[in-house]
């Protein structure tokens, strides 16, 4: 929280002219959070350990067949996805991965807007823009994957 | 300068061969005078197995009396000179200067730079505000707990029980692993590395009976879940704690319901 230290030249600090004081941290206010009682944080942290590991064999399973295996990135066409999609198999891997990956960044995002936005206000518009975006792009996509027709033109 | 020193005994640099020159570099704050910090130099003439702490004291006492710091046991057991010295938090009381310091034909070569530990007010020079730090320790409850009837002979405990929690209860509360801490740093709401350790003392004394709710404190926002296994904590800590493996051993308590 900035504090403003600027002052007129020549005003030295003194007894009668203190230094600002700054509010150290964990002094109890108005303002403390008080103590909420629940495993939000357990279940949170289990989370990300937990999609992590599925993370890594989704993604570096998806990105070997897109990329690698079976002429590369120039097979991907439409006739590629709408085959692949036309399993459930595959259907299930995608949707797993979408929802995994958008919990699992939205998570870690949320952590990293904590601990680094200082202002109350700018922490609540950071993480409104932050669920708004992950709630968007969870359910387009999985609204892509169950209502997707191969045959459209 | 304002404070009176020492006057220095004639003669006393005589035969003073062994002696090293290093440069003290040392953050410099003093509310009264600027609100703002600055770095000061100091050249001393010191033995290299003598510490930290006995440079500053010689600045101290024969160069600067403003200079101002916490020490009192001055032999690592009190806790109270943790600072940040050459970028890394250590104890003055227990950093020798042959450790620290490059030398060359009898020169250091790059000045020894200390600084107050990170996350707390600095109220002056290398004096930071404790009280955030001290507030975490009380709020984990850093005692025995007991029910019932006092035994009349003392609690027993069997050599494996004491071995759970012998690593935690050598912590002197020097702040200097919660102070090296990047989660703390952030906004300071976090417990710290020092309070869980005092925690995990008494959550895994078999004869304490409020693990409970010592764990449901630690399970809050602010608690063991903001630890990101970072290890400054285990770096830091003087007393060689695995700060780190005990914070893992909440988290485990909390995961498992079992301690
Ligand atoms: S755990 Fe180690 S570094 Fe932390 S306060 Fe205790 S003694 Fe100091
Ligand atoms: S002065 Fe007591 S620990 Fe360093």
């Amino acid at each position: 929280m900035a504090i403003d230290t600027t002052r007129a030249a020549g005003s030295e600090f003194s007894p009668d002219n203190p230094a600002p004081l700054i509010e150290p941290p964990r002094t109890r206010t108005p303002h403390s959070p008080r103590a909420t009682r629940t495993n939000f944080e357990l279940y949170g942290w289990l989370f990300m350990r937990l999609s992590g590991i599925v993370l890594v064999i989704l993604v570096l399973g998806h990105l070997l067949i897109q990329l690698v295996l079976d002429g590369g990135v120039s097979k991907i066409s439409f006739a590629f996805v709408a085959g692949r999609w036309a399993s459930p198999f595959w259907q299930v891997w995608d949707l797993a991965m979408l929802w995994l990956a958008m919990l699992h960044g939205g998570n870690g995002l949320r952590t990293i807007i904590n601990d680094y936005a200082q202002n109350d206000d700018t922490r609540f518009w950071l993480k409104a823009l932050l669920y708004t975006a992950t709630v968007f792009t969870v359910l387009l996509g999985t609204l892509v994957i169950f209502t997707f027709d191969p045959n459209i033109r | 300068m304002a404070t009176p020193t020492l006057d220095k005994p004639a003669g006393a640099e005589a035969g003073a061969d062994h002696l090293v020159t290093v440069t003290f570099r040392i953050r410099r704050f003093n509310p009264e005078v600027s609100d703002q910090a600055s770095w000061q130099d100091f050249e001393l003439a010191i033995d290299p197995k003598e510490r930290v702490l006995d440079g500053l004291h010689k600045i101290k006492w024969e160069i600067d009396g403003t200079l101002t710091f916490r020490r009192s046991c001055a032999h690592g057991v009190c806790g109270s000179d943790a600072m940040r010295i050459n970028g890394r938090n250590r104890l003055a009381c227990k950093t020798l200067i042959k450790d620290i310091a490059v030398l060359k034909d009898g020169r250091g070569t790059k000045p020894i730079t200390v600084e107050p530990i990170q996350g707390m007010t600095v109220l002056k020079d290398l004096v930071v505000d404790m009280e955030p730090f001290f507030q975490a320790y009380r709020d984990v409850l850093p005692f025995l707990i007991t029910e019932g009837n006092e035994p009349s002979r003392e609690r027993l405990q069997s050599p494996a029980d004491r071995a759970r929690f012998d690593d935690t209860t050598k912590c002197i509360l020097c702040a200097a692993c919660t102070s090296s801490c990047p989660i703390y740093w952030s906004d300071g709401q976090y417990f710290g590395p020092a309070a869980i350790v005092n925690a995990h003392r008494f959550i895994f004394d078999s004869r304490d009976e409020a693990a409970e709710r010592r764990l449901e404190i630690l399970n809050d926002r602010d608690g063991v879940w903001r630890c990101r296994t970072t290890f400054n904590c285990t770096d830091a800590c003087p007393r060689g704690i695995e700060v780190t493996k005990a914070i893992q051993e909440v988290k485990r308590a909390l995961v498992t319901r079992r301690v």
